[in-house]
This record gives structure tokens, C-alpha cells and sequence, in this order.
């Protein structure tokens, strides 16, 4: 037996003392009061910004209990603030690098909703041509350099943006967000280790949202105050109220300044709340509905709506107009998505390597059907000729139609207790 | 032309390639002040400075994965790391990202980066520092491999895989490095060797021997050996890539001796040989008067003690006789 080791996992017996807004807020902000309100253009650009990525996740969330969109499905909804006061901070060549919770990082950064709902349904139209998902989004004439499904995965690979800014001699910086739970692989000592060593302008945010995936920090990490993970690199730390836009934007500047500027990577911990569940087939038994009701009450989108309205920057109608329009482009998102097309058959064998005029030995070889051929020829072949077309033309005009009703969605999980997704296997998602 | 070791030529190549492009930078383990762990990148730090070669700590799935978002953003690492079985701890940026990023963002971007790293046994350095990898790589759609065996290759290789917009995995040999052989020098012009096309270094007309990495250097002695006592006419290709593939080449030669051999470092299931069996089955059955003979390394982790070792991975007597054997029953 190992029960002197053993944690708890039953709902109520686990420590949970670090995961209350309060216990939190307290470090936070500790530089002296709120953060300045930025210009009224911008602050309502934040505000309307942060309404449409909820909107957008919320109606995701629904789709995805209609089927029109497949896989997992992480929502960020209680981190917007983390979120777009991050992407407000960079300049328009800078670089930004998530993980596979980034509907809104590309969202904040430009891409059309359209295109990461079409991504969303696997269609053609969307930012990653309907090859990623909701995991993978893309965008680099934004310079949004991607969603990353490997939990730590994308820590050298931003790593590698400062290394190309340092030998390009431009002085784009990196910013790159990762969850609670990366900052346990190796990756994060790895990477916070060479970017100090080769002082590389690199911003890296760690979203501590409280849990990774259903672990909560406190039983995943022996040090809770991840801003000192980087410390022992040369990573000095410095923390952010992650439900507040204003604080987050200004923590941001001031590491990306120190980044380019003094070649001094730095690690943001940005202390925030998923709201809803690790992705939507989560029953949530390791919190209690009473821990999510108290961060609810600090809802960042409700709090700078109210500030604002304090400050006499927007009015209460004003705020529901900015609202009413986030709905709006979520609707034509919706539109956009269930139009654009499904990605072509022939194209399946698309985008797997650049080919030029090289010698054309065989890249890719299919044994889908009798007639071993290069996947790379199936352009050029006749429809007919492609090897599952029958299956191809079944599923296309089989879920997106929204027929599938999924039995449980995330509302009934929240009220039933219920295990969403049935007949969906979870195994192997990991979480930050 | 000029007779070098394997090893200078693939230095030359980096020293030209780093020479001709400023986006051309190296990464690795000890390969500056050290000089590399064989000596493939001597003099380069001296050359080109800090910047541009550069060492790192030990870290390689970091290496490697830093070298993707550099491949990513505008420039053009090659990474050394010091063996094939430490590539195992790069697995995830290796198949996870440099192989599936321009994939999964929809042609979005391009990963010109390159990998080296030696392989293969012979040098009793035991269970994880010996292996063959070829298959494992050669496995990954969005990868090219190259697994050259002659100096002229690894120099005219890798100029073409640090030129080439794609991941590329690049074996070299820790036998092969102290090889010598004619190269192109610089008064030749600039000497590449392109990917997917194999180079045929004995024509024949009895049976064809399909040699990867070190293994085309003992298909060839082993054809001597075929010529000189057994009267068989054995042609041996090299591929030289395994993606891509030339697998026109080996077709032809089957077509033309109606017999193949295929001979390789690594270990049997999942192998390069049972993967080049079924191609060449599929696409030349009526061709074959002999089931396709495959020679691997043994199926077992690579032992430290000499004899054990030096039996774990073919040299030329099994070659032969999987040679003889396909032609037995004619």
C-alpha cells in the first residue's frame, strides 16, 4: 500500500487553499492599485474584443453538443482577460504562441472569427484549412504561430523565434503562453535555461488557471507560485491579476520592453480561472461548484465592463451594444463556417512537404486501396480514382448537418453531474 | 576532385553551405569549442564565430525544437546531436512538430531544418549509443531522410538538405566517418547530390542487393564476393534517401535480375528491408522468381562484448547467402 504518499482525490478532501481569487489577489497588484485605464478607443476595443471571444466559445460549446464540431474542445471562458490584455501588449511583428486553448489568442490577434469556426467544423475556410482543429489554429500573416496540442511543446519552438529575431538582427519579440500543468515538463526548465543563456527576447506567460487538466496545482506543483519556476534558469518572475485586462496589459509591456530591449527573457505567472470545464466532456469531481462561483464573481469581462461604466468611459446600453455586436459576428461566423466546404479529397495529401522542382522519388506512399500509388499524385488523379471516395462523400453530408445530437453537453454535465461526450474516448488529453 | 575522409566532406559541406546562405546556422552538443564529439564541425567556430555555431547544453528535444521555430521564423539551423539513440529524447519536436506543423496549419509554413546524427554499431558502445534508427524516421510522413555512405554523398547531401524547405533527418555513420573517397571540391563547382535519386554502384544482372547506410559498402563487397566465387552478377543500389524514395531505380533493377536482397543495420520488424519487400512485391510480383531476401541487424538491444556485437549486424557472408538463396531453386 502506498497510502502514506497517497493524495485524496475525492471531491472535498483536496487542499485547495491557493485556488481562491482571494488568496491569490492579495500578491497580485501589489505594485500599487489598479492599473491605468488606456485610452477610451482601446478600452472599448478590450472590452468588445473579450465579449467576442466568449460569445464565440459559448457558441462553440453549443455547436459541439450538436456535433457540428468534432475532437476535443477547450474552452478559455474566465481567462479573456489573460488573454487579450497579452496580445494587446505586442506589436504587430511580434510573435504569439499558445496552446491547444486558443480559440481566443488567434481571435485577439486578428484572425476572423469566420475562419477559426470554419476551422472549428473542418471546413477549407478555416486558419488551418480544416487540418488542425480546435487545437491547431494558425495564423502567420498575424504572427499568431500556432495552437499546440503537446502539452510544453511549444516552449522551444518560441525559443526558436528569439533565436531567429537574435540572428536576423530585428527586434521582434516572442510571447508565449502555456498552462499550469507545462510548467512541469521538461521543456519549461529546458527552454527557460537556453533563453536566459542566449538572453533571446522572449516573453513567456504562464496562464495558471488553477488546474492542469484535473489536477489542481497544488497537486501537481511543488512550487505554486510559478513565477519562481524560472528563477533557477535566469527566468526572473513577476505575476499578473489575470482577471483584470488593465493589470495583465501593463505586466506584459513591461516584460516584452525588458525582453527586447535589455535581451532579458522574463516569466509572467497570470493568475486566472477556467470557468468551464478542461474540455467539454469534463464532469469537473475535482473542484467545488461553491471555488467556481467565487471566481465567476470576478468575471474579467464583467469587471471591466464595470470599471469602465465607473469611469464614465462607456454607459450600461453602451456595454450591451458592444455585446449584441459580439453576438452578431458569431453569427456570421456560424454562416461563414457552415458554408465554406469541406476540404477536398485530392487534397488530403496536400502541404505534407514543399515541393519545388526537386526529383520527384516517392514522398508519401498510399495503401488505402488496391493500386499502391504517391500520395502526392492524388491531385492529378481522376475523383473517382481516389481511394475512399464513397466514404468521403458519406461523412461530408453526414454531421456538419447538426443531426447528431450529442446526449450531454456542457450545461448538462454542470447540472446532472454527468459525464458529457458519451461514447467519446478521453483517454490520453492532457491539460495546463 | 580530392580524397577525404567522410567526416571532412561533410565539413566542407557545412563550411560552404554556412558560407554561402547568413540564414545557414548550427546547433549541438560540444560541437564548437569541442569540435564536435566527431570532429565533423572542427574549425567551424573558429570560422564563423559564436552566432552562427553554436554550442548547447544538453537538452535535446529544447535543440531541436528551438531549431523548428528558427525554421519557422526566416533562418536555417542544422542541429547536430551526438547519437541516432539520443534522438529518442527529441522525439516530440522531431514527429510532433518539425514533421507535422506545415501539415497541421494548412501550408501555412515551411520547417527547412536539419537534423544530423551518426548511427550504427561496430564500436562496442553497447545498448544506447549503437543503434539504427532509419526505420523509425523514415516512418514519419513530413520527414525526408538521407542516409548517405560514401563521402561524396554525405558532402553533396547535405548541401542539398540544408537548401531543402523540409525537415530532414540526416544518419550518417560512425563507421563511415574515417572513410575516405573522392569528393568534389570547390574547383568542381558546387557538388549536390539530390534527394530521390539512388545511385546504382554495381550494375549486374543475377540478383539485385539493396544496401542502406553502411550496409551499401557491404552489398558491394559482398558482390565482389558473388562475382569472384560464386559466378553471380549481383547490381547494388544505394538509395541514398529513403524519402524520398527511389523506388523507380530498384524496380528496374528487379525487373531486370528478378531477384532482390535487401541489407540493412537495423533491426528486422517494422524495418526499412520488410517495408522495401512489400513495394517492390506490390509493384513487381510478376517480375520476381524469388521471394524478396531481407539481411537486418539481429532483434535484440545492441551488446557491449565484442563477438556479440560483431554478430548483431550483417557483414558480407549473410549477404551472400541470401544472395545464393534467392537463386537456389532457378
Amino acid at each position: 500500500m502506498t497510502a502514506a504518499v497517497s493524495r485524496p482525490a475525492s471531491r472535498g478532501k483536496v487542499k485547495r487553499m491557493a485556488t481562491t481569487p482571494a488568496a491569490r489577489r492579495g500578491r497580485s497588484g501589489a505594485e500599487g492599485g489598479a492599473a491605468a485605464l488606456p485610452e477610451p478607443d482601446a478600452a472599448r476595443e478590450w472590452l468588445a474584443t473579450m465579449q467576442l471571444i466568449r460569445r464565440f466559445e459559448e457558441r462553440a460549446g453549443e455547436l459541439y453538443a450538436k456535433a457540428k464540431i468534432g475532437g476535443f474542445l477547450h474552452l478559455a471562458i474566465g481567462e479573456e482577460a489573460t488573454i487579450v490584455g497579452a496580445a494587446r501588449a505586442l506589436r504587430e511583428r511580434d510573435y504569439l504562441i499558445s496552446t491547444y486553448r486558443s480559440h481566443g489568442h488567434a481571435i485577439a490577434r486578428g484572425t476572423p472569427p469566420e475562419a477559426v469556426m470554419a476551422e472549428l467544423f473542418g471546413k477549407e475556410g478555416g486558419c488551418s484549412r480544416g487540418r488542425g482543429g480546435s487545437m491547431h489554429m494558425f495564423d502567420l500573416e498575424r504572427r499568431f504561430m500556432g495552437g499546440y496540442g503537446i502539452v510544453g511543446g511549444n516552449l522551444p519552438i518560441a525559443a526558436g523565434f528569439g533565436l531567429s529575431a537574435d540572428l536576423l538582427r530585428t527586434d521582434d519579440a516572442t510571447l508565449c503562453m502555456f498552462g499550469d500543468g507545462a510548467s512541469n515538463q521538461g521543456t519549461f526548465g529546458e527552454t527557460m535555461n537556453l533563453a536566459a543563456l542566449w538572453r533571446l527576447p522572449v516573453v513567456f506567460m504562464v496562464t495558471n488557471n488553477q488546474f492542469g487538466m484535473g489536477t489542481a496545482l497544488e497537486r501537481h506543483s511543488a512550487v505554486t507560485d510559478l513565477q519562481r519556476k524560472g528563477e533557477g534558469f535566469g527566468v526572473p518572475g513577476v505575476e499578473c491579476d489575470g482577471m483584470d485586462v488593465a493589470d495583465t496589459y501593463r505586466v506584459v509591456c513591461d516584460a516584452l520592453k525588458r525582453a527586447r530591449e535589455e535581451r532579458q527573457p522574463v516569466l509572467i505567472e497570470a493568475i486566472t480561472y477556467r470557468f468551464r470545464g478542461h474540455s467539454m466532456a469534463d464532469p469537473e469531481e475535482y473542484r467545488t461548484r461553491e471555488q467556481v462561483a467565487e471566481w465567476r464573481r470576478r468575471d474579467p469581462i464583467a469587471l471591466w465592463a464595470a470599471r469602465l461604466v465607473e469611469e464614465g468611459v462607456l454607459d450600461e446600453d453602451a456595454v450591451e451594444e458592444l455585446d449584441r455586436a459580439a453576438v452578431a459576428k458569431v453569427d456570421e461566423a456560424v454562416a461563414f463556417a457552415d458554408s465554406s466546404p469541406f476540404p477536398a479529397p485530392e487534397s488530403l495529401y496536400d502541404d505534407i512537404y514543399v515541393l519545388g522542382d526537386q526529383l520527384r522519388g516517392w514522398y508519401s506512399v498510399d495503401e488505402r486501396g488496391p493500386e499502391p500509388h504517391r500520395g502526392e499524385h492524388e491531385r492529378e488523379m481522376p475523383a473517382d480514382a481516389i481511394p475512399g471516395r464513397e466514404i468521403y462523400d458519406r461523412h461530408a453530408s453526414g454531421p456538419h448537418e447538426g443531426t447528431e445530437e450529442r446526449p450531454a453537453d456542457e450545461a448538462q454535465a454542470e447540472d446532472e453531474d454527468a459525464t458529457a461526450g458519451e461514447g467519446r474516448n478521453h483517454d490520453g488529453e492532457r491539460g495546463g | 576532385m580530392a580524397v577525404m575522409r567522410y567526416r571532412e566532406a561533410l565539413n566542407q559541406a557545412l563550411r560552404e553551405e554556412l558560407t554561402r546562405d547568413e540564414r545557414v546556422f548550427l546547433m549541438g552538443e560540444d560541437i564548437g569549442v569541442f569540435n564536435g564529439a566527431y570532429k565533423v564541425t572542427a574549425g567551424l567556430l573558429d570560422e564563423f564565430g559564436e552566432q552562427r555555431v553554436r554550442d548547447t547544453p544538453i537538452s535535446e528535444n529544447t535543440i531541436v525544437g528551438m531549431g523548428v521555430g528558427a525554421a519557422m521564423t526566416g533562418t536555417r539551423p542544422v542541429v547536430e546531436l551526438m547519437t541516432v539513440n539520443f534522438s529518442l529524447l527529441a522525439m516530440d519536436q522531431i514527429v510532433n512538430h518539425a514533421a507535422h506543423i506545415r501539415y497541421m496549419f494548412g501550408g501555412q509554413v515551411a520547417v527547412p531544418l536539419v537534423v544530423r546524427m551518426p548511427q550504427g554499431a561496430g564500436h562496442q558502445l553497447g545498448p544506447t549509443h549503437s543503434h539504427s534508427f532509419e526505420a523509425l524516421y523514415l516512418h514519419v510522413p513530413g520527414l525526408l531522410v538521407a542516409v548517405p555512405s560514401t563521402p561524396a554523398d554525405a558532402k553533396g547531401l547535405l548541401k542539398s538538405a540544408i537548401r531543402d524547405d523540409n525537415p530532414v533527418i540526416f544518419i550518417e555513420h560512425e563507421y563511415l566517418y574515417g572513410q575516405r573517397g573522392d569528393v568534389p571540391d570547390a574547383d568542381d563547382g558546387d557538388h549536390l547530390v539530390p534527394f530521390g535519386k539512388a545511385a546504382v554502384r554495381r550494375e549486374g544482372s543475377d540478383v539485385t542487393l539493396v544496401g542502406i547506410s553502411r550496409m551499401a559498402l557491404t552489398a558491394s563487397r559482398a558482390a565482389d564476393v558473388l562475382a569472384e566465387q560464386h559466378d553471380v552478377s549481383a547490381e547494388v543500389i544505394d538509395p541514398r534517401t529513403l524519402r524520398p524514395l527511389d523506388l523507380d531505380t530498384i524496380l528496374a533493377s528487379v525487373r531486370k535480375t528478378n531477384r532482390c536482397v535487401i541489407v540493412e543495420e537495423g533491426w528486422p520488424h517494422g524495418g526499412v528491408g520488410a517495408n522495401l519487400a512489400a513495394l517492390i512485391q506490390e509493384q513487381a510480383f510478376d517480375w520476381l522468381d524469388a521471394p524478396v531476401g531481407r539481411v537486418t541487424g539481429a532483434d535484440v538491444p545492441m551488446p557491449y562484448s565484442k563477438p556479440l556485437e560483431q554478430i548483431a549486424f550483417p557483414h558480407e557472408p549473410q549477404v551472400v547467402d541470401a544472395a545464393l538463396a534467392t537463386l537456389r531453386d532457378v
